[in-house]
């Protein structure tokens, strides 16, 4: 049974991406008790799944790190992986959570040595990935996942590979009789950092996500480029693993849109921008990219990214939402629309396009665990109402690392401020 | 006609799109449009136009009054939808096309040569007879519509579509002659007489100043 020390003085975490590690941490760095509970079996969330940030283009990894490092030195910070909060009862100051914790079948002994993923032989869509690759049924979700702990599926439970990998584990680090528990400790404020999701692509009926296997997504793209990830790094088109030179961006791929997501998920200008880049530094002058737009929202700071992406004579910028996509014979999606800048009809066709997909909340406001205000796209607004539970990061609203990171910290004061007058009231 | 053209240019100097809005069916959904540039490049027909739906409304805002109401494109749609299922600011572009042929015609600026116009009043003017188009005689009107030689070369071309319409009972060759009319013909036109009348109102609401 896992046990959680915790008071009504205790800040529970909801979400480990690094909406939700910030806010831990700068919690539990000025004293305070912390739960942190994390859906996935490790922290980081959707950040770990990018290759580069911008706008300085360096690597989340290191940022990652950091925080990975104050989190393992840090005694007041109690982390839950594979946990998720199904209710919450109480009020400010004053609540009782219940949390609901997934069997991961590999306990604290795990070293991480990997015998187990080679010992099983089923293999299962990668979702670190976004499915672009495959993983074994034990696996460690990515290199740098923090718990460094090893996974079993639950699908290869009760089959010959569950017993392979335990057999093959020297360290006893494997226990085939964990169970789902679920159990629940009192809490006085709560940060609500579960984050965003992209939006689903084949809901884009007319640009064929689920049609043409060269039509990707902007966050599959991030998998792509990475030299770590499913093609190690090379940019191909994945019909027949040809280089992808002539890419198209579709922007506002979901976003903006009444039929889709109302607003505008703020980042994915910026994204595109830095994909193109990643473009160019594969292949150069032989690289031929074309940025389809409604307008360009690189804010404050980031024009100047948006000036030097811009004055690269191999991007080319046009104006138009494209209508639809259709493929040619070699399997090249071919991108048709009109050009706001004298009405012209295009049909271009391209190795891959990367829609630059929108962002929406992760947690389905139909079935959100806690009562809470939410605004009319799902994000949590900043409402009395809501008590002591109080929203970080892409949960709040469509945000980029730096806006989430701040708005992160601002909810942590929020949530020590609540802690604090419960402590004052106790003395 | 042309006193209302001149009454309606006096009364919105300014703003076309004023005049739309007030005037125009859904007109009022204009400004809410982003020119992304979807409903044109998702046009079957745009590219035979000069002016996809996306340009005529940019050319509303511009206040380009004659280019817009004298188009031929506002005659061009033909209902497929396939623009008002996919624009991201769900404007009724359909109706605002039909909207805008609509209002030219009022004002008399219906390009003098226009095929849909003429077979849009042809429809309409067989349509009033019998209070039921008269499918033979709309399409023996409409195969005359550029003269005779050209009418027999139009029918025979289309006789299979013609004999097939028979057969189905689509199309009654003793249509021909008078042909059958709804139920209540007086009731038919005492409907649309009251429907003109409410249209006259909301014209005169809209519309010029009495006396203008
Ligand atoms: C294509 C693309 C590229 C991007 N590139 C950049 C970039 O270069 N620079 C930049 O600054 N930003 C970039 N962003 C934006 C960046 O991804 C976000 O700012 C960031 O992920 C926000 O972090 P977060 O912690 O708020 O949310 P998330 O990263 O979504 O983390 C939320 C965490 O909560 C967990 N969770 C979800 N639901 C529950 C639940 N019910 N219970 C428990 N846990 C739950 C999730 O598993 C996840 O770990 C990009 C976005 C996209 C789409
Ligand atoms: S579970 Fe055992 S075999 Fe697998 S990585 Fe951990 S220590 Fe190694
Ligand atoms: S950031 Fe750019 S691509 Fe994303 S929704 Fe806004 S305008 Fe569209
Ligand atoms: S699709 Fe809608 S918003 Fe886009 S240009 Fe056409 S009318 Fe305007
Ligand atoms: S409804 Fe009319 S304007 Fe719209 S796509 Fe069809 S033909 Fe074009």
């Amino acid at each position: 049974m896992t046990a959680v020390v915790a008071t009504n003085e205790t800040i529970l975490v909801v979400g480990g991406g690094i909406s939700g590690m910030t806010a831990a941490l700068e919690a539990a760095e000025t004293g305070k008790r912390v739960v942190l509970v994390e859906k996935r079996p490790y922290l980081g969330g959707r950040v770990s799944q990018l290759y580069k940030y911008f706008p300085k283009l360096c690597f989340p990894t290191c940022g990652l790190e950091i925080n990975q490092r104050r989190a393992k030195q840090n005694p007041n910070l109690t982390i839950l992986t594979m946990a998720e909060v199904t209710g919450l009862a109480g009020d400010k100051g004053n609540y009782r959570a219940t949390v609901k914790l997934s069997p991961r079948y590999v306990n604290a002994n795990c070293t991480a040595c990997g015998d187990c993923a080679t010992a099983v032989t089923a293999q299962f869509d990668d979702e670190y990935n976004y499915g672009l690759g495959k993983r074994k049924g034990a696996y460690l979700p990515y290199r740098m996942a923090h718990p460094a702990r090893y996974v079993l599926d639950p699908a290869i439970i009760g089959t010959p590979d569950a017993e392979r990998a335990k057999a093959a584990c020297r360290y006893d680090a494997i226990d085939l009789e964990m169970q789902e528990e679920t159990i629940d400790f009192p809490c006085g404020a709560v940060i609500w950092a579960t984050g965003w999701k992209p939006y689903d692509a084949a809901k884009i009926q007319p640009y064929g996500y689920d049609r043409f296997a060269n039509v990707i997504t902007s966050v599959e793209f991030e998998r792509m480029a990475d030299p770590t990830g499913p093609t190690g790094g090379k940019l191909v088109r994945p019909s027949d693993g040809k280089e992808a030179k002539q890419v198209a961006f579709i922007q506002c791929a979901g976003s903006r849109d009444r039929n889709h997501l109302l607003h505008c998920s703020r980042i994915c200008c910026m994204a595109s921008f830095k994909q193109c880049t990643y473009v160019i530094d594969a292949f150069g002058a032989d690289a031929r990219i074309n940025v389809y737009y409604i307008d360009l929202r690189a804010i404050d700071r980031f024009e100047d990214f948006y000036q030097k992406v811009r004055a690269n004579q191999n991007i080319k910028f046009i104006k138009s939402k494209p209508a639809s996509i259709t493929q040619d014979k070699d399997g090249s999606p071919v991108v048709h629309g009109v050009d706001t800048e004298g009405y012209q009809r295009f049909a271009e066709p391209h190795d891959l396009v990367v829609l630059a997909i929108g962002m929406e909340p992760a947690v389905d406001p139909a079935s959100f665990p806690v009562p809470i205000v939410l605004n009319r796209e799902g994000f949590i607004e900043a409402a009395s109402a809501n008590g002591g539970v109080f929203a970080a990061g892409g949960a709040a609203d469509a945000l980029d690392v730096n806006r989430a990171v701040q708005h992160a910290t601002g909810a942590a004061l929020r949530a020590i401020q609540v802690v604090n007058s419960v402590a004052r009231a106790e003395v | 006609m042309g006193e209302l053209n001149t009454a309606m240019i006096e009364r919105y100097r300014n703003s076309f799109l004023k005049e739309v809005e007030a005037n125009v069916e859904e007109g009022e959904w204009v400004k809410m449009c982003m020119q992304c540039g979807v409903c044109s490049g998702s046009c079957p027909l745009g590219k035979f136009w000069e002016h996809p739906p996306q340009e005529i409304f940019m050319m509303i805002r511009a206040g380009k009054r004659e280019a817009v109401l004298q188009s031929e494109s506002v005659w061009m749609c033909t209902s497929c939808y396939n623009c008002i299922v996919r624009c991201p600011r769900e404007l009724p572009i359909t109706h605002i096309m039909h909207g805008l042929a609509h209002y030219a015609k009022r004002l008399g600026l219906v390009p003098k040569t226009n095929p849909t116009a003429k077979f849009a009043q042809m429809f309409w003017d067989n349509l009033m007879v019998k209070g039921r188009v008269n499918e033979l005689k709309l399409g023996l009107a409409l195969y005359f519509m550029n003269g005779f030689g050209d009418g027999i070369k139009v029918a025979l071309k289309n006789q299979k579509l013609g004999m097939a319409m028979m057969k189905t009972g689509r199309m009654n060759p003793k249509e021909a002659f008078g042909g059958h009319a709804v139920k209540d013909l007086a009731g038919f036109h005492k409907v649309l007489k009251k429907a003109q009348e409410l249209e006259d109102a909301r014209i005169a609401q809209n519309g010029p100043p009495a006396g203008a």
